[in-house]
């Protein structure tokens, strides 16, 4: 078993989820069973190799075609901002107090 | 007007020639879907309000006379991901169940602009995570052609109802098949442009270096009209391409003749089923005989695909589904007691599994200690699959392979195994990584009477020439 119950825990405290006792066990196959499968990757020598974290064809994504003056423009506003929030002011967005663990 | 064979092209020619309403058209096609849909629940949600509105904009134009844009009347469904203003959006998601975008993305409103009636929203996996539409919060998509079998995903929505005839097109996403292959699994052309050629913004983004926008259609043509409005650089999706568009339509009819097709051995291997490999080999025959030179070739890096995309889009998606946290919009647990306790159960109680399976799998592949042996290490195999694309495309021009290794399977068969079901991606994820074009074509259909689709891949920005002999073929075929 690469992963344990721990790591799934851990993770799902990353991830800011919050699994039940059924989806703990669920997740622990399906990860081991998924790392396993991945874990061909390790057949291939990528010494050298870079990585690819883009599509970085001429014209995908071009630094200088995405770039433009720092200029103020209108963004979407408050209101519409606002509209889907499951709570609010009328001005923030409402949720509970932080409180220490 | 028999609804079930319009075309993108042969709707807008009857608008245009005032044979038909934009109205009468958007009012039949609601008739339709709400005879037809029930069985196959392509359909979300309707906005009637809103087309029904642009229909009456267009008729108006075309009462006095007035040039109509090139797609007016044309009835279109747009995949759940995509935002469209004030119409419901969910992302086939319980977290995003009453979601109303205040904004349309880009590909959205080009196709309202060009005319394009949006009736509504096309069912699909939550958040795009899903091959056969069985991951949508709000129930399956069943294959038009067979009610008992999936349509594919996770564009399963977009694909049903062009096949079931109660859209004439549809937009889709892909990020590892999502268009093609249940372009193919329910007998319809599905387009995947090239990696920044259409925006993304508006797409509900899953794993944004390998997100693609693109349309699903009844004929080549209508995937060419599509793209050809779609396509193009958009200042608010700093990964669009400031590629030109070129004249889709007027290089589509060019002949063949000469054309390198490339077939990988690695595509050809176990796994696929023997009339796939069938039909598709009879597919490349019929292209030689239209004057194409087939050439066998290798991209031998294939077998490790899957693996690199499910790390990297379950890496990405872990990082893009992180803004669900129930502050800003979405679902909001009830009575949390703390903020800690809002996100973390916002997330659970709304999230579906294999959305959940995806984000815990990409949490761990970037955690601390395990970031160079996963992420980067799969990032690197992505540019030897790059390479691999590379090469071939200096021997050949496009690259024939099935769309997938087998046709659609049955309803139930594939949700208790996640790594079965990820292997049904096994011929369409490698566009996705390395950002080439591809579309699926239907090739023949198996003797239960299952669609098969052929897939055809090209350079970076040379849809043309993908569309150009799917066109062809499409036309050969429709002589047999």
């Amino acid at each position: 078993m690469r992963v344990g119950e721990k790591d799934v825990l851990y993770v799902a405290d990353l991830a800011n989820l919050e699994l039940t006792e059924a989806e703990r066990a669920r997740l622990l196959r399906d990860l081991n069973s998924i790392l396993d499968y991945v874990n061909r990757l390790n057949e291939l020598d990528t010494t050298d190799v870079p990585p690819m974290a883009a599509v970085a064809e001429a014209g995908a994504g071009d630094a200088a075609s995405a770039m433009r003056p720092d200029e103020p423009r209108p963004s979407l506003g408050r209101a519409p901002g606002l509209q889907n929030a499951p709570e609010t002011d009328g001005t923030f967005f409402k949720v509970p107090k932080v409180i220490d663990k | 007007m028999d609804l079930s064979s319009l075309t993108v092209e042969s709707a807008r020619r009857a608008v245009a020639e005032r044979q038909v309403t934009a109205t009468a058209l958007a009012e039949d096609f609601y008739r339709k879907i709400a005879a037809e849909d029930v069985p196959i629940h392509a359909w979300l949600t309707l906005s009637k309000e809103r087309a029904l509105a642009r229909a009456a904009e267009i008729d108006r134009l075309a009462g006095k006379g007035d040039p109509l844009p090139p797609l007016a009347g044309v009835p279109m469904g747009i995949k759940d991901v995509l935002m469209t203003r004030g119409v419901r959006t969910t992302a086939g998601s319980k977290i995003l169940g009453g979601f109303l975008p205040p904004y349309d993305g880009t590909a959205v409103r080009r196709l309202e602009e060009a005319g394009a009636l949006l009736l509504g929203k096309m069912n699909c996996d939550e958040f795009a995570m899903g091959s056969s539409n069985e991951n949508s919060a709000w129930g399956p998509v069943r294959n038009p052609r067979d009610l008992t079998r999936v349509p594919g995903g996770s564009s399963g929505g977009s694909a049903a109802a062009v096949a079931a005839g109660t859209a004439v097109a549809t937009l889709g996403s892909d990020t590892g098949g999502s268009i093609r292959q249940p372009a193919a699994f329910c007998g319809v052309v599905g387009l995947m442009p090239t990696y920044g050629r259409v925006s993304r913004y508006g797409l509900i983004a899953f794993a944004s270096s390998l997100d693609h926008v693109g349309p699903i259609t009844r004929t080549v043509r209508d995937a060419a009209l599509l793209l050809q409005v779609i396509a193009g650089h958009d200042p608010l999706d700093s990964t669009s391409a400031a590629v030109p568009v070129p004249d889709y339509l007027g290089e589509i009819d060019k002949p063949v003749k000469g054309l390198r097709v490339g077939v990988p051995a690695e595509y050809f291997g176990e796994g696929l089923d023997p009339e796939v490999r069938g039909a598709v080999e009879a597919a490349l025959q019929e292209m030689a005989k239209l004057g194409c030179e087939v050439v066998p070739i290798s991209l031998p890096h294939t077998p490790y695909a899957i693996a690199v995309y499910y790390i990297v889009a379950t890496a990405e998606a872990s990082s893009n589904l992180a803004r669900y946290d129930g502050v800003r919009y979405g679902y909001r647990a009830p009575d949390p007691r703390t903020l800690s306790e809002m996100y973390r159960r916002s997330r659970d109680e709304a999230f579906g599994a294999e959305v959940k399976r995806r984000i815990l799998l990409g949490t761990y592949a970037l955690s601390a200690g395990y970031y160079d042996a996963y992420y980067l290490k799969a990032q690197r195999v992505r540019t030897l699959l790059a390479r691999d694309f590379e090469q071939a495309f200096r021997a050949v021009d496009v690259v024939v392979t099935p769309t997938t290794p087998t046709p659609a399977f049955k309803l139930g068969e594939k949700v208790e195994d996640p790594l079965a079901m990820y292997l049904n991606d096994i011929y369409t994820v490698t566009a996705d990584l390395v950002g080439v074009p591809g579309i699926s074509v239907p090739c023949g259909n198996s003797s239960q009477g299952l669609p098969i689709g052929v897939q055809i891949l090209g350079r970076h920005f040379e849809e043309g020439t993908v569309l150009r002999l799917a066109q062809a073929y499409e036309h050969a075929r429709s002589q047999i």
